[in-house]
């Protein structure tokens, strides 16, 4: 919670005018030790992963990246951009280097090498574990400058001290979650700055900047689309709100067609970037932006008489012109199934949108609603900082305040429909926070500092209560604005000057009629302090004990305080990786194909990538299917291994008969043949002895269930809270080759198929038999 | 004395050849015709398909001896002629311990000089396919009567016995005082075999126990004529499924006795094989590479990546976790899934981790004498698995690097695999010396291969010189000390802080700079 006002002013309470320039530089000085110490922060509140756990990558697609990456260390640059990755979707494979979003990847490769090329023998993995916390303190910094270009350089300072600690960023950002939104997010706010930086200065240097920010954003998520919106939103505004300006143009224009230029150079995207539907917006107001730049030119040249006929001549000649270009448009657009939208884009315009169409969308917990708590959680007293933040936007409100407040509308819709989205949230959150509590303190202690003489006779004490809130220290009025004015246009004095003009001269008379009775400012600015620290508290919190597990790693503490590992999911990998052979394709659901092929490395048939919906069906029909259908399928794709993870033992609650249901969808959704009510006893899923038989008999249920009723006689499933529907029963297609320690992972191998035996009369009535089944069988099975 | 030696045909003798890989062979077997073969079988090859080793336990069992004799002989017509008349061996006593996956054979000689000039030295002869696995040899001379009995390590190289049958491989003891005729002199050796217990059936399930073959020569292959030899077999349990007989042949509790043996000639040879329960962990580590760095700044850091496996009888199908767990006794026993690091004391920061990341199940006990690092794989190891995992640790430098009476400084530290009861088939040793040293060179007991590397850490620029030894066949005994020696400038030390203070002071000098200096175009 640092304020500058207070760093900043320090010293003037001995120095006089004459040491201005001095006063400047050690407030320079200060403000870059805090925004230090913020970075260093930012940095070290994301470890608590590796002092409490280690230091590994996390969870799923982490380790996806960390695969390619250590593919794009030992192959360089044009393997990676040619790679051809034949261990995952066997048999079809994919082309990683055109469907990935390189960014990321690319980055830690970077430093990798640059780090190496010092002779520091870092490995990729060490690299690609500290990414995200280094990211983060970058992203704190941009929102430090974000946050200063729209309310001053206190603003930036708490915003930036904020969103080093906000748990909604480090949940995606600890120590070894090694994914896209650690970076993402800090070029989501860096690119956000460049725009409101360039619509301050009007200079085409920071807009070229600006275009090569959007163009790293680009590279790293699938998220730029939220800017390629959100800029133009904000120019149309401005626009309809007669703010247009030279400057709005520079801002905008160049970054479209630089930017539109570049993110068609990065494979994943290619033309999509002028295509899809995603992109439109921005091109509609490029158009809109350039009609009213010539309006504004013709209106600078012409008669205002002159200037009405035009306006009509143009205006109506304008709107045929319009209606025909958007009924080409419409036509365009309709002729595709999804309206030109990416599924994901479509559930965020509606939300019920995945539910009714996309299982394979709706399944994933981060595409889901957020709960209330999870605001909490997620941005604790942020959540009501912010709309005094949007109060403070509006006075005055200028174009950088009203881009951060369409900033924050969007993003709470955004993350009212995702959960996920809650990290865009985030810096927007940030922002605003900051600059509402700057704003409150500025306030309250310029009451108190003007009411001091009020109480005159002992001011020590009132010194002494603010030097105690680390927050104020006392000080006249004028000079601490004139020092926030000075500041950064002596620091800076080539860049910006504006900053000056802009700020209004009429605030000082305004705020001197803003005083506020003493005790009452007193008070409230210690419950900012008290809310600030029960924030640090919160986020120091959510960083060592909600977001610092692995995922891959389980502990629990036993009842004499010792620490019990559940590491079954490594003992399985492990195991594979080292006792079956190098070419074996193993089967498992989605969730556990990245770890499959990073640490196995084993060619696995379906990934956490889900571009293949039919693929993963014919994998979630395999697993609800009696054993032989599930052989036979399974058997069609070369799988040799199937992998089940399986929490009963244990009571992991997110094991593959939690997410059973969603096989049966997905898998119903493309093989017709399986139904979701023959799983389910009256809407309910179940698998006690209540259970519907085709529960009980399908693969899914038979792999978990192996031999579990030998572990305590009675088959208790500590997940479900019951005993389980069918205990005793044999495999007939799988064995049992694998099973973990605490029975979290559990690996069986398909049977070879029978010999063929010769010479018998059965011969020909097996092979009838057979042959009439294969009718049935083929519209089961697609490999057939 | 007739170089020429026979073998009666009564002698019981096993010999599985390599030939009877087909079914006629196996059917001459089985039908007990006699097959007298000479000179083109080879002797005590390892051997053996499962076809003909299942052939002749069937055959075993039916107790007819003569029915299945069978002859595999050496060609024993020559003799060496230099040495081996010259000694003759009064009494061989052997004790070949099998109880664990390394067989440690003690042999004790009795040597009289028959010649008529003194012997300088003594020959040792082993079938070539002991040779592959002989993993140490160790011989020391015996003077003085039983309680003043003083011991003198001799000297052994392997050398080459030019007129040893069928490529019999032979070592040399160099005597410290050479024999003079008539003396008689007693040398003890002992040597360890690895890989010489050859599990069968090659395949178990979880709940079978591990059943081994161990083949060996009822007589001691020796060069030299021997008048009276005993073997002794121990092995690790009173299952012994069968064994060969070569009369007398006697077996009590765990023990067996091949022998008394009178007045053998040189080079005899006499095939036995024996089939126990060997349940010992057969942990195998088949590649090890141990990299010590000195840091001259008082840490000496060990990293240890290793490949282990299980060597003996592979599981065959399925692993049940049920049945391990419930039944540990009668389930996997074969089976291991601890082992345990001896490290030196005062050891510090140990990880024991893989390529996805640490392992947990591990407990670290030190005092002041020694560290011990329990370990566990993530899985327990059964016949045919396998796993990897990379051990390393800190220890304080003046523990082992001291500086020598002629400037040089030398590192003091144990060769061999700290993991105790594991066999190493390839150990490669990097010693790292610091950035800047030079003229490194190895004191090592036995022979190892040498060369050198460079690598490059923490901001080297020139790259620290390595020493790799490598040697095969490592088994505990190899854990003994071995001293590097190099010369080093102590002024090397500083290199790296001052490149790290120069740059950090560009640096700020460039800061500086840019602050002053005005590079706009236009003066405003």
């Amino acid at each position: 919670m640092a304020s500058p006002e207070s760093a900043v002013n320090g010293p003037t309470m001995t120095a006089g005018a004459a040491s201005k320039s001095l006063r400047n530089a050690f407030g320079g000085v200060i403000a870059f030790i805090i925004l230090v110490l913020i970075g260093v922060l930012a940095f070290s509140i994301r470890l608590f992963s590796v002092i409490k756990y280690e230091s590994v990558i996390h969870e799923f697609d982490p380790y996806f990246n960390y695969r390619v990456t250590q593919f794009l260390s030992k192959n360089g640059i044009y393997d990676f951009w040619n790679w051809f990755d034949d261990r995952t979707w066997y048999p079809l494979g994919r082309v990683i280097g055109g469907t990935v979003y390189p960014g990321l990847t690319l980055t830690a490769g970077t430093i990798w090498k640059v780090v190496n090329s010092l002779n520091i023998p870092l490995s990729v993995e060490t690299v690609c574990v500290f990414t995200a916390p280094i990211f983060s303190a970058f992203a704190s910094w941009a929102a430090y400058l974000l946050t200063k270009e729209v309310k001053g350089p206190g603003a930036g300072l708490t915003a930036a001290a904020l969103l080093a600690m906000v748990p909604s960023y480090i949940s995606r950002s600890v120590a070894g979650s090694y994914d896209n939104e650690a970076v993402a997010i800090f070029a989501l706010v860096f690119t956000f700055y460049l725009y409101i930086k360039t619509l301050n200065t009007g200079s085409l240097f920071y807009a070229t900047l600006n275009a090569l920010a959007y163009f790293y954003m680009v590279c790293s998520w699938g998220g730029y689309t939220f800017i390629i919106n959100l800029i133009p939103m904000h120019v149309l505004l401005c626009i309809v709100t007669g703010r247009y300006s030279s400057r709005l143009y520079i801002a905008y224009a160049p970054l479209v067609v630089l930017g539109t230029l570049l993110a068609s150079l990065v494979p994943v995207v290619g033309f999509n970037a002028v295509l899809t539907s995603e992109h439109f917006a921005s091109f509609l107001v490029f158009i809109i932006i350039h009609v009213v730049a010539l309006a504004y030119y013709i209106k600078g040249i012409l008669s205002p008489k002159m200037f009405k006929v035009a306006v009509t001549l143009v205006v109506s000649a304008g709107l045929a012109v319009c209606c025909a270009v958007i009924a080409i448009l419409i036509a365009v657009v309709a002729s595709s199934p999804t309206k030109g939208w990416s599924g994901r884009s479509l559930t965020l315009l509606d939300p019920t949108y995945a539910s009714k169409y996309i299982p394979i969308i709706a399944s994933v917990s981060e595409h889901q609603p957020p709960t209330w708590p999870s605001y909490f959680m997620d941005i604790n007293v942020l959540a009501f900082l912010v709309p005094a933040g949007i109060i403070a936007c509006f006075m005055p409100l200028t174009d950088s305040s009203s881009f951060v407040i369409l900033y924050i509308v969007t993003s709470v819709y955004f993350s009212g429909v995702m959960v996920r989205l809650m990290l865009v949230l985030a810096p927007a959150a940030c922002i605003l926070s900051g600059i509402a509590l700057s704003e409150a303190f500025n306030v309250l202690t310029r009451s108190i500092k003007f009411q001091l003489p009020g109480i005159a006779g002992n001011p020590s004490i009132a010194s002494e209560e603010n030097g105690s809130s680390t927050v104020v220290a006392p000080n006249d009025i004028p000079k601490t604005e004139e020092a926030a004015k000075e500041k950064p246009a002596k620091k800076n004095r080539k860049k910006e000057k504006e900053n000056v003009e802009k700020k209004p001269t009429p605030s000082k008379t305004e705020k001197r009629l803003l005083v506020l009775p003493l005790e009452a400012s007193v008070i409230a600015v210690l419950l900012l302090v008290l809310l600030g620290a029960f924030y640090v508290v919160h986020c120091v919190w959510a960083a060592a004990e909600a977001y610092s597990a692995p995922s891959i790693v389980l502990t629990s503490h036993s009842n004499d305080g010792g620490l019990h590992v559940f590491d079954d999911f490594r003992e399985a990998y492990s195991w594979l990786s080292h006792n079956t052979d190098v070419d074996d394709k193993v089967a498992s659901w989605w969730d556990y194909g990245y770890q499959t092929t990073a640490m196995a490395n084993r060619t696995v048939l379906v990934d956490n990538n889900t571009w293949n919906n039919t693929h993963i069906a014919t994998v979630g029909t395999a697993m609800s299917s009696p054993e032989k259908q599930a052989w036979e399928i399974f058997h069609s794709l070369d799988v040799k291994y199937v992998l089940v993870v399986f929490g009963g033992v244990v009571g992991y609650p997110s094991d593959d008969i939690n997410k059973f249901l969603w096989m049966v969808r997905i898998g119903g959704g493309v093989f017709p043949h399986i139904k979701e009510p023959d799983y389910l006893r009256d809407g309910q899923y179940r698998i006690d002895a209540q259970a519907t038989p085709t529960m009980l008999n399908c693969l899914m249920y038979k792999l978990s269930y192996f031999r579990f009723v030998e572990t305590d006689g009675k088959g208790f499933d500590r997940v479900r809270r019951t005993e389980i529907g069918k205990k005793h029963f044999k495999l007939t297609h799988f064995e049992e080759v694998f099973t973990t320690h605490h029975w979290m992972v559990r690996i069986y191998k398909l049977k070879p198929q029978r010999n063929r035996i010769r010479g018998k009369t059965k011969k020909s009535k097996s092979s009838r038999s057979v042959s009439s089944k294969r009718d049935v069988r083929g519209k089961r099975n697609p490999w057939h | 004395f007739p170089p020429v030696s026979f073998l009666s045909l009564h002698h019981l003798c096993l010999l599985l050849p390599s030939l009877p890989t087909d079914a006629t062979a196996v059917r001459v077997l089985l039908s007990g015709d006699f097959k007298v073969s000479q000179a083109e079988t080879r002797p005590g090859n390892d051997a053996s398909d499962q076809l003909g080793a299942a052939a002749m336990e069937a055959s075993l069992r039916a107790h007819r001896p003569a029915a299945l004799l069978i002859f595999a002989f050496l060609s024993l017509l020559s003799v060496s002629s230099s040495a081996a008349q010259e000694i003759q061996i009064l009494n061989a006593e052997r004790r070949i311990d099998l109880s664990s996956q390394v067989a440690i054979v003690f042999l004790t000689l009795k040597v009289e000089n028959t010649g008529k000039a003194a012997a300088s030295d003594v020959l040792l002869a082993f079938p070539p396919t002991e040779a592959e696995h002989l993993a140490e040899v160790k011989a020391q001379a015996a003077s003085g009567k039983k309680r003043k009995k003083t011991y003198a390590h001799l000297i052994v190289e392997p050398t080459d016995v030019p007129d040893a049958p069928n490529g019999a491989k032979g070592f040399r003891l160099a005597l410290h005082n050479p024999l003079s005729p008539g003396e008689t002199t007693t040398i003890e050796v002992l040597y360890m075999l690895t890989h010489s217990m050859e599990p069968f059936p090659a395949e178990i399930s979880q709940s079978d126990p591990q059943l081994v073959y161990y083949r060996d020569s009822a007589y001691i292959l020796s060069p030299y004529r021997i008048k009276q030899q005993t073997t002794f077999i121990k092995t690790p349990s009173t299952n012994v499924q069968s064994f060969s007989r070569v009369e007398p042949t006697n077996r009590a509790g765990m023990e067996l006795k091949y022998g008394p043996y009178e007045d053998l000639p040189a080079y005899s040879y006499s095939p036995v094989l024996v089939h126990f329960e060997n349940n010992n962990p057969f942990a195998v580590v088949e590649e090890l590479v141990r990299e010590v760095e000195i840091s001259h700044w008082g840490n000496l850091q060990i990293t240890e990546h290793y490949t282990l496996a299980h060597g003996g009888a592979k599981l065959k199908g399925v692993f049940s976790r049920v049945d391990y767990q419930s039944r540990p006794s009668a389930s996997g026993v074969s089976s291991f899934k601890n082992l345990l690091a001896r490290l030196p004391p005062r050891v510090h920061s140990v990880y024991y981790r893989d390529e996805i990341g640490n392992i947990s199940s591990s407990r670290l006990r030190t005092d002041s004498r020694k560290s011990e690092l329990e370990i566990e794989p993530r899985y327990p190891l059964f016949g045919g698995w396998k796993s990897t995992f990379i051990i390393g640790y800190g220890l304080p430098l003046e523990d082992f690097l001291f500086e020598s009476t002629d400037g040089k400084r030398y590192l003091n530290f144990t060769f061999g695999c700290p993991l105790s009861g594991t066999v190493v088939d390839k150990l490669t040793l990097k010693v790292v010396l610091p950035e800047g040293s030079k003229d490194p060179s190895a004191v090592i007991p036995f022979p190892v291969e040498e060369h050198m590397e460079t690598k490059y850490s923490y901001l080297d620029v020139v790259g620290r010189p390595v020493l790799v030894l490598e040697k095969k066949n490592v088994v505990p005994e190899h854990n003994i000390p071995f001293q590097v020696y190099y010369t080093f400038n102590p002024i090397f030390m500083l290199a790296e802080p001052l490149m790290l203070v120069s740059t950090v002071f560009f640096l700020f000098a460039s800061c500086v700079a840019y602050l002053h200096i005005d590079i706009s175009i236009r003066k405003g």
